[in-house]
């Protein structure tokens, strides 16, 4: 357990941001207004390990979706980069540039670092009324799995738990 | 409610595990193991070593948790494990988990359905049914099943090992470090 001692926490208000998803394109938390969102804060793309913790997202994705909650991951890296990454782990969620100015969003929901200027490992479990339910940082070092996001999810709706 | 245990294995090790060495024995090791990884088939002489090792005081559960969209063979690699299972038996299932690790490295296409079908004819298991299995994904779900249970037990990457049901983050690459985990477990 490391929390980031400046991480927003379970019954604050998750703030919105705009930022692109694609060169082209832009997305907003407040489009999701409805759904659970999670928010998934990492370093960088391409680190270079086999399970890393977008591909292990990637493959969790029908489980998220049952509780009708969307994926979103968030670093400074640019929205090139993120596409030449998405495509090559065949990511099927969107990942938000927090490039410019860099990582304004990291920095609002308290988990920037300033050191190194990325953003803390950092999961945000949002609900549909736009509250964060749930937070949890994770040594950088450490893919933090998707046991507590799920243990989130199901707790605000209990009738949809995933079997086993 | 950010205080979070991470890392127990659920559900525990129970009949519709694939296990190995007695049931009773002090240690059970649980691996979440993907058969296309890299480092799954580099830990595989690492474990069967130290299960030699350990004896009977070791008891070994292989649990499925392919990362299809990376390793597009996976999947059915651990399905064909299953449909041998079944098939032929838990003997016949090990025979197969070794040898599926044992080939990975062979060709780039070393864990296509043709494969799979070979290496489970080459032990003597019922092969036609292993391509019949695949082609009507008749191991599908226990698979995700598997995978299911080890994204609940806070499977972070693979392997994932557990030791009496307690996450092992240590270095499984280092046997000295790994075995004396298993012979003084925390849980």
């Amino acid at each position: 357990m490391s929390d980031h001692p400046t991480m927003l926490r379970a019954g604050t208000a998750a703030p919105d941001f705009t930022l692109h998803s694609t060169p082209d394109q832009t997305v907003s938390l407040s489009e999701f207004r409805g759904r659970p969102v999670i928010l998934a804060f990492y370093p960088a793309d391409w680190s270079p390990v086999c399970g890393d913790q977008m591909a292990l997202y990637n493959e969790v994705l029908p489980e998220f979706h049952k509780y009708g909650a969307e994926l979103i991951g968030i670093s400074v890296d640019g929205a090139w980069c993120h596409a030449a990454f998405s495509q090559a782990r065949h990511l099927r969620f969107p990942l938000l540039a927090d490039f410019e100015p860099k990582g304004e969003t990291s920095r609002a929901y308290g988990v920037y670092r300033t050191h190194d200027g990325q953003s803390e490992r950092a999961l945000f479990v949002i609900d549909g009324e736009g509250v964060i339910r749930w937070s949890y940082c994770s040594p950088v070092g450490i893919n933090p799995g998707a046991d507590g996001i799920l243990e989130a999810l199901e707790a605000m709706h209990p009738d949809k738990a995933v079997a086993r | 409610m950010s205080e979070h245990p991470h890392g127990t294995l659920r559900p525990d090790v129970g009949e519709g595990d694939h296990r190995a060495g007695p049931s009773h024995a002090p240690v059970t090791l649980v691996e979440y193991g993907d058969y296309q990884c890299p480092h799954c088939a580099r830990a595989h002489p690492i474990v069967t070593e130290i299960r030699k090792q350990l004896g009977a005081s070791l008891q070994f559960v292989f649990r499925n948790f392919p990362l299809t969209e990376i390793h597009p063979d996976a999947g059915h690699a651990a399905e064909a494990t299953e449909s041998v299972a079944q098939s032929s038996g838990n003997d016949a299932y090990w025979a197969m988990h070794d040898a599926i690790y044992e080939h990975q490295m062979d060709s780039l296409d070393a864990l296509d359905d043709e494969h799979l079908v070979q290496y489970a004819a080459d032990i003597g298991a019922d092969a036609a049914r292993v391509q019949a299995d695949l082609d009507g994904g008749t191991f599908e779900e226990r698979v995700r099943a598997d995978f299911v249970s080890g994204v609940r037990s806070g499977v972070n990457g693979t392997p994932t090992f557990f030791i009496n049901g307690v996450r092992f983050d240590g270095n499984w690459s280092n046997r000295r470090e790994f075995a004396a985990a298993l012979q003084s477990p925390s849980a």
